[in-house]
C-alpha cells in the first residue's frame, strides 16, 4: 500500500475510534436528559451550559474513587474482565462503512478510499464473531469477583447471550440470502433506492434483529445480568472506580455499534433518497474530487442522523418498559423468535425463487391478524372491586 | 548460529508474523495443559483458538477464520465456561493421579510423538512448493469454498447436516423433563 493511502486509512480509523468514543461518553449524557425528558423532570444541568460538562464531571469522579479489589478475588481475571469488555466493544466498529469514499489526488495518481475502518468479504461474520466474544468480558469479570451476586449476573448474561445470539444469526441469514454477499458494503450498496431499504423487504426480520439486539447489549427489558432488585449490582457488584466506568462504557459503545449495525443492515446505511441526484449534481457543479467528498459528508451526516435515532431508541424503550422476568425472557428467545425466524427464511427462500421481494410481509400480516383476532376473542380480565377483598 | 540468524534476517513480514503467532499458539496450548485452575485452562484454550484463527487468516481462509471464531470461541467455550463455574468455586482441588495412569499417559503421549516425527521426516510428506502459476489467492474465500461445498461436496455436506439434526434432536430428548419430574 503507498504512504498516501496508508495514512489517509489511519486518519480514517482515528477518527471513527474518537467518535465512538466521543458518541458512547454523551450517551451517558443523552440517557439522563431522555429519561428526565421521559419522566418530565429536567435532568443535568449544573456543570456547564445545559448540563455539557456533566459526562467529564462523571469520568474525572470515576477516576478519582478507590480502585479496589476484593481480598478473595483472583485478580488477574478481576482486571481482565472490563478491559475484555471494553476491547470487544470497541472491535467491532471496524468493518462499519460510515460513508462512501474519500477522493483525493495525490503526485498525479488519483485515490479513492473507502470511509471505513477495512473492506473484508466477511464483515457480517466479524461483527458477530466480536459480538458473540463480548460476554466473556463479563463472565470473567463476574466470575473473579468471587460474589454470588456476580457469578448469578454473569451467568444470567452469558445464557442470555447465547440465546439470542440463535435468533439474531436466523434473522440476519435472510438478509444475506437477498444480498448474496458477506460484505456490509455490498449490503449497503444493494439498498440505494428507497424501497429496497431491508426495512421495506424483511419487516419481520428487523423486528426480530432489534429485540436480539436489545438482548445482546443486556440493555432493558433485557437487563437481566445487571437487575438490582434481584441481584445488587448484577455482574459488576464489587466493581468501582474507572473498572466499573469501562463496564458502563463498554455497554454505550454496544450501544453505538448495534445502532450502526442496524441501520447499515436494515435501513441503507449511508444512503438516502436522491442521493444519486445529488451527488451528480454537486460532481457537476463543484468538480470530481471536491463534489465527491462533499457528497461523501452528506452520506456521513445522514448514517449518523440514523444511528442517533437509534440510540434515542434505546433509550426510549429503556424508560417505557419495565424488565421481563428470566423464564419470560428465555421463552421469548427460544419458543418464539427462533421458530419465527426460520419461518422467516424459509418464506423469503420462496419469495426468492418467485422472484417476489416483499413475501415476508405475508408473515407479517398474518400474525397481526392473528393478534387482533385473539385479542378481540380472549375473554375479559374480571376487574375487583376495590374494597371487596 | 548464523545460520539461525541468517534464517532470522530474510524472514518476510508474514513470516515474522508466523513465527509470533506460533509462539502464542504454543504458550497457551501449554497453560490448557499445566494451568491448575480449570478456569484458567478454558480462557488459554479460547486465546488458542483465537491464536488458530490467525493462522486462517494467514493461509487466506478468512471465512474459517470467522466461523472457527463464532463457533468455537464464542459459543463453544461459553458453554464450557459456563458449566465449570457452575461445577467450582474456586476450590482448587487435584485429584490424587495413581501411577498407573501416569505410566499409561506418558507412553502414550511418546508413542503420539514418535508417530509425529515419522510422519514428517516422510519424504512423501514433504509439503510442495508453492507454483506461482496455479496459486489463487482466493481459494480460500467464502465464495469458492461455498461453490464447492455446495457442487463437489452435496453429499457428505448434506450428510453432516442430518447427523447435526440428530444430535440436537438427541439433545433436546434426553435434556427434556418426563411429566411427573422434579423441577430442580
Amino acid at each position: 500500500m503507498e504512504l498516501p493511502v496508508l495514512i489517509v486509512k489511519g486518519l480514517i480509523i482515528l477518527v471513527i475510534f474518537g467518535i465512538t468514543l466521543l458518541i458512547a461518553t454523551y450517551s451517558t449524557y443523552a440517557e439522563r436528559k431522555v429519561a428526565a425528558f421521559l419522566q418530565d423532570r429536567i435532568g443535568p444541568n449544573r456543570a456547564g451550559p445545559w448540563g455539557l460538562l456533566q459526562p467529564i464531571a462523571d469520568a474525572g469522579k470515576m477516576f478519582f474513587k478507590e480502585d479496589f479489589i476484593p481480598a478473595q478475588a483472583s485478580k488477574w481475571l478481576f482486571i481482565l474482565g472490563p478491559c475484555l469488555a471494553m476491547l470487544t466493544a470497541l472491535m467491532s466498529s471496524a468493518v462499519i462503512p460510515f460513508s462512501d469514499s474519500i477522493r483525493f489526488a495525490w503526485d498525479k495518481i488519483n485515490y479513492d478510499i473507502p470511509v471505513q475502518g477495512i473492506e473484508i468479504n466477511i464483515g457480517v461474520l466479524y461483527i458477530f464473531g466480536v459480538v458473540s466474544l463480548g460476554v466473556y468480558g463479563i463472565m470473567v469479570g463476574g466470575w473473579a469477583s468471587n460474589n454470588k451476586f456476580s457469578l448469578l449476573g454473569a451467568i444470567r448474561a452469558a445464557s442470555q447471550n447465547i440465546s439470542y445470539e440463535i435468533a439474531l444469526g436466523l434473522s440476519l441469514i435472510t438478509i444475506l440470502m437477498m444480498t448474496g454477499s458477506l460484505s456490509l458494503r455490498a449490503i449497503i450498496d444493494e439498498q440505494a433506492t428507497f424501497f429496497e431499504w431491508n426495512i421495506f423487504t424483511q419487516p419481520l426480520g428487523f423486528v426480530i434483529f432489534l429485540t436480539c439486539a436489545f438482548a445482546e447489549c443486556n440493555r432493558t427489558p433485557f437487563d437481566l445480568p445487571e437487575c438490582e432488585t434481584e441481584l445488587v449490582g448484577g455482574y459488576h457488584t464489587e466493581y468501582s472506580s474507572m473498572k466499573l466506568g469501562f463496564y458502563l462504557f463498554a455497554e454505550y459503545i454496544n450501544m453505538f455499534v448495534s445502532s450502526a449495525f442496524i441501520s447499515a443492515l436494515y435501513f441503507g446505511g449511508f444512503h438516502y433518497p436522491f442521493m444519486s441526484l445529488v451527488n451528480e449534481a454537486l460532481e457537476n457543479s463543484m468538480g470530481a474530487v471536491t463534489g465527491h467528498n462533499i457528497a461523501t459528508l452528506i452520506c456521513f451526516v445522514v448514517f449518523f442522523a440514523k444511528i442517533f435515532f437509534f440510540i434515542f431508541f434505546f433509550m426510549w424503550v429503556r424508560w417505557t418498559l419495565p424488565r421481563f422476568r428470566y423464564d419470560q425472557l428465555m421463552n421469548l428467545g427460544w419458543k418464539t423468535f427462533i421458530p419465527l425466524s426460520i419461518l422467516n427464511v424459509v418464506i423469503t427462500g420462496a419469495g426468492l425463487l418467485y422472484d417476489f421481494k416483499y413475501a415476508t410481509w405475508l408473515i407479517a400480516i398474518v400474525m397481526i391478524v392473528l393478534a387482533v383476532t385473539s385479542t378481540s376473542r380472549a375473554p375479559k380480565r374480571e376487574t375487583i372491586a376495590q374494597g371487596t377483598v | 548460529m548464523t545460520e539461525t540468524l541468517d534464517f532470522f534476517k530474510n524472514l518476510t513480514p508474514t513470516g515474522y508474523l508466523f513465527l509470533a503467532l506460533t509462539a502464542i499458539t504454543l504458550f497457551s496450548a501449554i497453560g490448557v495443559v499445566t494451568a491448575r485452575n480449570p478456569i484458567y485452562s478454558v480462557l488459554a484454550l479460547i486465546a488458542t483458538f483465537f491464536c488458530l484463527s490467525g493462522h486462517y487468516v494467514l493461509l487466506n481462509a478468512q471465512f474459517l477464520a470467522a466461523v472457527n471464531i463464532i463457533v468455537y470461541a464464542g459459543a463453544i467455550m461459553v458453554l464450557f465456561l459456563f458449566t465449570i463455574m457452575f461445577l467450582n468455586l474456586r476450590k482448587e482441588d487435584e485429584e490424587s493421579k495413581t501411577n498407573l495412569t501416569k505410566m499409561a499417559s506418558v507412553i502414550v503421549g511418546g508413542l503420539l510423538m514418535v508417530m509425529l516425527i515419522t510422519i514428517f521426516r516422510a519424504k512423501s510428506a514433504q509439503i510442495p512448493t508453492v507454483n506461482q502459476m496455479s496459486f489463487d489467492s482466493k481459494t480460500g474465500l467464502v465464495e469458492n469454498l461455498g461453490r464447492l461445498l455446495y457442487n463437489d461436496y452435496i453429499l457428505p455436506f448434506e450428510l453432516a447436516s442430518v447427523l447435526f439434526l440428530v444430535a440436537m434432536v438427541g439433545a433436546v430428548m434426553l435434556g427434556k423433563r418426563e411429566a411427573g419430574d422434579r423441577h430442580f
